[in-house]
């Protein structure tokens, strides 16, 4: 185990460089997708299915086709033939079959986004409709046991006879948690600008987390060669998961351009990102924990239902949280799935580990109570030595010493555990807390490094910044391992013509990247070293590829922990909740960038309290869609539904990551804040609530 | 969204003239109506934009009632000092709408005549009797969490989605409108009205009718005011229930008091039953509480928004104890 030494504070934020893009992006010189000058360019808008089952029968264009500007209506009759790739959900006009509601079944292409969007509103669809099958339920009877959930996790594990273990334990816990369905809604929606040119090539400036891969799915759908594709991604307004792969806003593009002859720029509208982009499935999930009377945990069930497309098979990776979290001899995760009539789900901000977390520290906290425990001193006895199920070491586990630093900074210890008792004036006031973990992964990338002779180095690599501070923090990073003061660095990332690299998802774009820059350093010092420091005119430049590394890797389980705190106040009339404080202490090896860090440890810690209490996508049963499709409707934490929220960090060292020394912070900050929260709600108000969001009339008159 | 005609006119004579002409709608601070026709739930041929008129003054009338031009934007009514100083309730209500930069472009009269949020309402694709007149109503059997409880018909379970409008009924205030036959007076009462079998009219209001000013009549112990709204996020969402409440105390009796309920049904709910029980009686949170059981008797919840009858019990209650100083 590695030392901790000192959490990491205001001060060390107030050092950390700025953002080397910050003044392009408030002064609007920075350029989204969208936002690229183009000679020539028009406008596409998609028309989406009404129905969630079916066949398209007819497509009238004639009004649409009359509408001033309108250039051209693309329907699965007419539009260009695509190539095979592995997500059905970009085969797009390729059928007449509608798989749900909202999927394009048309594409307007206008001189204007208006036009576009009036041709779009005229076109008119028929359908032969079949009766759809929307609802996610545990007892479905089409639920089957995927091959896989995501990444490549087995479906299923168990250790020992967890069943007898249960039955015999002298505290028994079983209960059953529900997430809704939610959507990753970034600020800039999924959009691209798309040109061919004449030679054939085609070039994209498009919103997404990596256009390596994105590059090589548009090389296979439109049958060119990679190099014929050309993905400009300079500046992403945010992803959340939804923009890890290509979506349906790119291939229409690219699309039109082609049958129209013309740049076309496509950005998604909010409505079409509630059925075109990705979700995260809802889930039902059971948890049983049997324990002795002193909380030490002797059996540990997590079975997890969810759903996914007839499109495609989608298994989030929801109980796997559970597989390493705590100690417990005898212990069993599962996940079922169904195919429902629903757009495909997604990758969200930590997938799996974000709703599973949920579940796994709500029922912690529910066995803590039944052992009449302290919940941190529960999640303290029932700390592993080694990795439950692979028996692997640690690379460094403090997810205790974040526990107690954060319940010393919260003021735990005065803690009264009776739920319900706490009052000012009307409100009910209360407290929990949950542990937050992550898997820390490094991923193959490339980088290209040269140093010219005026000592300046430019580093090259597909990398993107979606907005987290990824320019910065690479910056730093080759500024460092080059010995160099940032200003003698110049970095180039967001272009699929650069050496190919890790997405910015996972956690693990910083991890990956850095690795490469720091392993091209130092190649490149070695090589000026061995000139003893003489420049060539022309400069002398290596790629570093850390394939080899990654594979290399050696014997032991890494992830990042945390612990997150939160104080609530109920309104003991109404129902309502506020969240006065939510404090979050993690330990997440180095971090590179104090200020940007912070950012990305506050803003999931918000996703969390925005999941806890807010977001739901309401299943309309009759239609087969959400009934809520706007941010209007779709609700998530407003300024005023957010107070303080803090993160800290222990200082970690740990030499068993990548050449960073990183785990990567874009998503534990969203795991176990719900469970915080709701917590915090039975502490003050003795009402367990099991199914998100917290909404009042789940709290009314139960207390 | 459809192309359309625009117009800017300078009288309120030529805006009702203008408003004759089919398909015409008139334009506040557009901030519901955009939005529809982006939707196209409205597909107006012609927009008469409002906001060159008149009609933006707040003035006090020789028998102290106030009088509120329809173009005064929300958050100027919000701020006007008399409103604070008088009607605590109708500054709370507007500021508990909507969010700051909307509140900069909603028109009062816009805020009155805004439509409905029930979902089905606001989507082209699916039925809605307000919408298209005999389609339907899928609400009924689908999601009603934040849909009508009281006053609501087999065709339209919707909510008035108008924070404001609750305060103004409580305050007995007054609509006037004008046509090209002349000019309307109504109360606001009168002025909203339930769904019945005719759920596409929200309001009493002739076709063409222009909102001019609204009128709150002079009521000195309105001073002693409030309006509380509860909904699912801390700001920035409709009410899922909301109470505007004003009492005239004589010792520990009350003398007077107005009482309206918001996000209950197809109008602001005038609690008259409960107000005529409170009238005279002790202020006592037992009273209170019994006085709202009443009202609240005529209640048909549906399955997901039974919720709303306890809620506008405990609002309506825990309002009445605070502005009373009751101890709870
Ligand atoms: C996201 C969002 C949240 C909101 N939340 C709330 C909330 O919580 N509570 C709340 O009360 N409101 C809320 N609002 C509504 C907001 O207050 C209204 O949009 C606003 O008051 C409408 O005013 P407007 O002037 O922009 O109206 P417009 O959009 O211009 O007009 C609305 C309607 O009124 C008609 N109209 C306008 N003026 C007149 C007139 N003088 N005479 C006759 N007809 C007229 C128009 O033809 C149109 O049909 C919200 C709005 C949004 C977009």
């Amino acid at each position: 185990m590695n030392d901790v030494v000192r959490p990491v504070m205001q001060d060390a934020v107030a050092a950390a460089p700025t953002r080397v893009d910050g003044r392009d992006k408030v002064t609007g010189r920075a350029r989204y997708a969208v936002e690229h000058p183009v000679e020539d360019v028009v406008w596409a808008w998609p028309v989406t299915s009404t129905v969630a089952k079916g066949r398209v029968t007819e497509i009238d264009a004639s009004e649409a086709n009359g509408t001033e500007g309108v250039i051209a209506v693309l329907t699965h009759a007419n539009a260009p033939r695509l190539g095979e790739t592995d997500d059905a959900e970009l085969q797009l006009l390729q059928s007449d079959r509608v798989a749900y509601r909202g999927q394009v079944c048309a594409l307007v292409v206008g001189e204007t986004v208006e036009s576009a969007r009036a041709g779009a509103d005229a076109v008119r669809v028929r359908y032969d409709e079949a009766e759809h099958d929307v609802v996610l339920d545990a007892r479905h009877p089409a639920m089957f046991t995927p091959e896989k959930v995501n990444p490549g996790f087995p479906t299923d594990t168990s250790i020992g006879d967890p069943d007898t273990a249960f039955a015999v334990a002298a505290v028994q816990l079983d209960a059953t948690y529900t997430t809704p369905t939610e959507h990753n809604h970034a600020m800039e929606p999924h959009a691209t600008t798309a040109s061919w040119g004449a030679d054939g090539t085609l070039t994209l400036y498009d919103s997404n987390q990596g256009s390596t891969g994105v590059a090589r799915v548009m090389a296979d759908l439109f049958g060119l060669q990679v190099r014929a594709v050309h993905v400009i991604s300079e500046h992403v307004g945010g992803g959340f998961g939804s923009k890890g792969t290509p979506r349906p806003n790119i291939v229409l593009a690219a699309m039109a351009a082609q049958a129209v002859g013309r740049p076309v720029r496509l950005a998604l509208g909010r409505q079409h990102m509630f059925s075109l982009v990705g979700y995260r499935t809802p889930t039902i999930q059971r948890l049983r924990l049997g324990a002795t009377t002193d909380g030490v945990l002797r059996s540990l069930v997590h079975d997890v239902w969810e759903q996914t497309s007839t499109l495609d098979d989608f298994a989030e990776q929801t109980a796997v949280i559970s597989r390493m979290l705590y100690a417990a001899p005898a212990r069993r995760t599962t996940h079922r799935l169904v195919r429902l009539d629903v757009p495909t789900p997604s990758w969200m901000r930590a997938p799996g580990e974000a709703p599973g977390s949920f579940a796994l520290e709500s029922a912690m906290d529910e066995l803590a109570a039944a052992c009449d425990l302290d919940p941190v001193e529960l999640r303290v006895r029932n700390e592993p030595d080694v990795d439950p199920e692979s028996g692997k070491p640690f690379s460094s586990r403090n997810l205790v010493a974040c526990l107690r630093e954060g319940a010393r900074r919260f003021g735990w210890e005065q803690r009264d555990p009776t739920p319900g008792v706490r009052r000012d004036g009307r409100w009910l006031v209360g407290t929990g807390v949950a542990s937050s973990t992550y898997p820390a992964r490094t991923a193959p990338s490339q980088a290209r490094m040269s140093i010219g002779s005026d000592g300046v180095v430019t580093v090259e690599l597909n990398a993107v910044d979606i907005g987290t501070g990824s320019r910065t923090a690479l910056t730093q990073i080759a500024a460092e391992a080059m010995d160099l003061p940032t200003d003698r660095v110049r970095l180039r990332i967001g272009d699929s013509t650069l050496p190919p690299a890790m997405i910015a998802g996972g956690s693990m774009g910083l991890t990956s990247w850095g690795s490469a820059i720091v392993k091209g350093a130092r190649q490149l010092r070695e090589l000026v070293g061995r000139r003893d420091g003489a420049i060539p005119e022309d400069g002398l430049e290596v790629t570093a590829d850390t394939a080899e590394e990654v594979r290399a890797v050696s014997g032991y389980a890494r992830h990042a922990f945390g612990a997150q705190f939160c104080e609530v106040r109920v309104d003991a009339d109404t129902g309502e909740v506020r969240v006065p404080r939510l404090l979050g202490v993690f330990a997440v090896g180095r971090v590179i960038n104090a200020r940007t860090a912070r950012s990305q440890l506050v803003g999931g810690m918000t996703m969390g309290l925005s999941m806890a209490l807010h977001e739901e996508g309401v299943v309309d049963v009759q239609h087969g869609d959400n009934v809520n499709h706007d941010l209007a409707g779709y609700h998530i934490a407003a300024h005023a539904d957010v107070a303080d929220v803090d993160a800290m960090w222990l200082e970690e060292h740990d030499e068993h990551l990548n050449l960073v020394g990183a785990k990567g912070i874009g998503e534990i900050g969203i795991v176990g804040t719900a469970a915080a929260v709701a917590n915090a709600v039975h502490h003050a108000t003795g009402v367990r609530v099991r199914d998100l969001p917290i909404r009042v009339d789940r709290l009314l008159g139960r207390g | 969204m459809k192309a359309f005609e625009y117009e800017r006119p300078v009288g309120v004579t030529e805006a009702v003239a203008l408003a004759r002409r089919a398909g015409s709608r008139f334009l506040g601070g557009g901030t519901n109506l955009v939005d529809l026709m982006k939707l196209g739930v409205e597909t107006p041929d012609l927009l008469v934009d409002l906001t060159g008129l008149d009609l933006a003054e707040v003035l006090e009338q020789p028998d102290g009632a106030l009088r509120i031009g329809a173009t005064v934007r929300n958050s100027d009514l919000s701020a006007n000092d008399a409103v604070r100083a008088r009607y605590p309730v109708l500054s709370q209500a507007l500021v508990a709408g909507a969010s700051g930069q909307l509140r900069n472009m909603a028109t009062v009269g816009g805020n009155m005549l805004q439509r409905t949020r029930c979902p089905y309402f606001q989507d082209v694709t699916k039925a809605c009797n307000k919408r298209v007149p005999g389609s339907g109503c899928p609400a009924r059997a689908g999601e009603h969490r934040n849909l009508a409880i009281l006053g609501a018909s087999e065709a339209c379970i919707a909510t008035s989605p108008s924070d404001f409008a609750v305060a103004l009924a409580a305050l007995d205030a007054g609509v006037t409108a004008l046509t090209t036959e002349g000019e309307v007076s109504l109360t606001v009462s009168d002025f909203f009205r339930l769904p019945g079998d005719e759920p596409q009219r929200d309001t009493n209001l002739p076709p063409g009718a222009l909102v001019t000013a609204l009128t709150v009549p002079r009521l000195d112990w309105a001073t002693r005011s409030a309006y509380r709204k509860v909904r699912d996020r801390a700001s920035y969402a409709f009410a899922l229930v909301s109470v505007a409440a004003a009492v005239d105390l004589d010792g520990d009796r009350v003398r007077d008091v107005r009482l309206a309920l918001g996000g209950v049904a197809h109008a602001p709910w005038r609690a008259t039953r409960a107000e005529e029980a409170l009238r005279g009686g002790p202020a006592t949170e037992e009273a209170f509480s019994a006085a709202l059981r009443g009202e609240l008797e005529a209640a048909e919840p549906l399955p997901h928004n039974g919720f709303k009858v306890d809620l506008a019990h405990n609002v309506a209650v825990r309002t009445l104890t605070e502005l009373t100083g009751v101890p709870a």
